[in-house]
């Protein structure tokens, strides 16, 4: 298949494709989608207080930007979500690197965990909002119950999987139990910490949201919410894109600091 | 000074299917300062676990291993470790790498970086200095992990079939670059491999092993001038020895394959 025409290798598996070609097929495909939105929706095949078309999305975007309100819910929304990660964070890593690397702290912990771990955190937010009520601080308890206990077994496993070489080559060029773990225990779960984090934090997306539909009053879960009562449909897909998007960046930037603080993990 | 002393270790563990069994069975030898000791046996003789015991990274359940008289009980710098493969730390350069031992115990910057500048130098890789193991080829990786051992100083390198991985070309060119590193560097090795033309090119002498219970089943000194070329392979006197140590093999592999 050395002389393969461009065709005969967008149909074998794992084979290259061109960079254009890559970008067309990305292009062609949501081109799709919104021409067939557009087509549902402008010829009044489907009314619009059901879906309403591109174009009265984005003009209630326009508008709820304009006059503050997506601004604000959407300062809060990640208010809430960055604080309650950045809190289960906090303590789920070095924990969950201690758990995959000490054997004890796995026998203490490791039973705990996987119980709350398959307690969806979703059947806790009545229990939360009466404890805590409906503010910023409950938002941050969903958060963190969400994401801690899948972070810490996730982290726990990329801890575990390092290889026990690593731990004995050090030994012999003289190593300490502190620096066994300080400089390769620690060091050598950073890009699975990394990925651990980014999928989790797409989960705490879910998380806020899922929290500000039951109870709140502010954030894009509740401006969702507000539009469906106030039958408005253009204003929830505002609220869905703006999430999606939010959403998108974030994992960028774990991307981006994966490539700018590891070098290592692509060099090729 | 690297004497290695081995004097009737055995090693036991439990297994939860087999019970006991037994890896190591009343094992002596005597590997003098600058020996250049090879092990060859057949897979899960437990040549390895020699090593580990050596190392002090495995308890012996009998018996005593020392280094330069003084008795193993845990791992140490004195007696550097070239594993197969996957020991190179992945997030730092081949300096790095190689300076790692040295700023464990705290040396100064400067220091460490010339001393981890000449073994990389020694190993061939100076073009390569600033590149991470994920950029290196298998045959790299290793030179790296010989450099990282020898920058601390051992008295002992403990070498756990550290040519395993790579391809027979690559493995020669690794074999005469090892020789070529120990006859500056006076160390003494004990080297542990499956691979017979392996051990009579490098070693001074060759222990042969046998499957579990692992024991010494035969002792040949390798009476070949050094600096050895790898022509050396194909004299009379080097397959007169390759023969013994198959024909004393052949058997233990046997019983080797029936056991697992």
């Amino acid at each position: 298949m050395a002389n393969a025409t461009v065709f005969d290798r967008l149909f074998t598996p794992k084979k290259p494709i061109p960079r254009g070609v890559e970008v067309g097929a990305a292009i062609v495909v949501a081109g799709t989608l919104l021409a067939g939105w557009s087509g549902l929706t402008y010829s009044g095949y489907i009314s619009s207080s059901f879906l309403p078309t591109p174009g009265e999305v984005w003009k209630s975007f326009v508008r709820m930007a304009s006059n503050g309100t997506l601004i604000k819910h959407t300062a809060i929304s990640l208010q809430e979500i960055y604080l309650g990660f950045f809190l289960s964070s906090v303590v789920a890593v070095p924990l969950g690197i201690f758990m995959g690397g000490f054997r004890i702290v796995a026998a203490m912990i490791e039973p705990i965990v996987n119980f709350m771990r398959y307690l969806p955190v979703t059947s806790l937010i009545p229990l939360l909002i009466l404890w805590i009520g409906i503010g910023l601080e409950e938002k941050i308890a969903v958060i963190f119950l969400g994401t801690f206990f899948q972070q810490i077994v996730l982290v726990s496993d990329v801890a575990r999987q390092v290889h026990e070489d690593l731990f004995n080559v050090s030994y012999t060029l003289g190593a300490n139990r502190r620096q066994i773990v300080m400089r390769v225990l620690v060091p050598a779960t950073m890009p699975g910490v990394l990925d651990t984090l980014r999928v989790t934090m797409g989960w705490a997306w879910t998380f806020l949201v899922v929290a500000e539909l039951v109870a709140a009053n502010a954030g894009l879960g509740y401006m969702i919410l507000q539009a469906m009562r106030g039958l408005d449909p253009a204003a929830i897909f505002v609220g869905i894109f703006v999430i999606g998007v939010l959403g998108l960046l974030t994992d960028l930037a774990f991307k981006w600091i994966k490539n700018a603080s590891m070098p290592w993990t692509h060099a090729r | 000074m690297g004497e290695v002393q081995i004097d009737n270790v055995s090693l036991r563990f439990n297994t939860r299917r087999a019970g006991t069994v037994i890896a190591l069975e009343t094992l002596s030898m005597t590997i003098p300062d600058k020996q250049f000791a090879v092990i060859v046996g057949p897979s899960g003789c437990g040549k390895s676990s020699l090593l580990d015991l050596v190392a002090g990274l495995k308890d012996v359940s009998d018996g005593h291993c020392s280094v330069d008289g003084r008795g193993v009980s845990k791992p140490g710098s004195d007696r550097g470790m070239v594993p197969q493969s996957y020991s190179l730390f992945p997030w730092l350069t081949v300096q790095k790498n190689v300076e790692f031992g040295l700023s464990l115990s705290g040396m100064p910057k400067a220091q460490r970086f010339d001393r981890a500048n000449y073994y990389v130098d020694a190993v061939g890789l100076q073009a390569f200095r600033d590149a991470y193991p994920s950029q290196l080829s298998g045959g790299m990786k290793q030179r790296v992990a010989i450099a990282r051992a020898l920058a601390v100083n051992p008295e002992v390198l403990l070498m756990d079939e550290p040519f395993g991985a790579l391809d027979s070309q690559t493995r020669s060119v690794m074999q005469e670059l090892l020789l070529d590193i120990w006859e500056k560097e006076q160390k003494t090795v004990l080297f542990v491999t499956h691979d017979i033309d392996e051990a009579l090119f490098l070693g001074d002498v060759v222990y042969v092993m046998s499957a579990r219970p692992g024991r010494i089943i035969d002792t040949i000194d390798v009476d070949l001038d050094r600096p050895r070329d790898y022509e050396v392979v194909t004299s009379e006197h080097f397959i007169e020895m390759k023969r013994r140590i198959i024909g004393s093999l052949h058997a233990e592999v046997n019983k080797a394959m029936t056991m697992n």
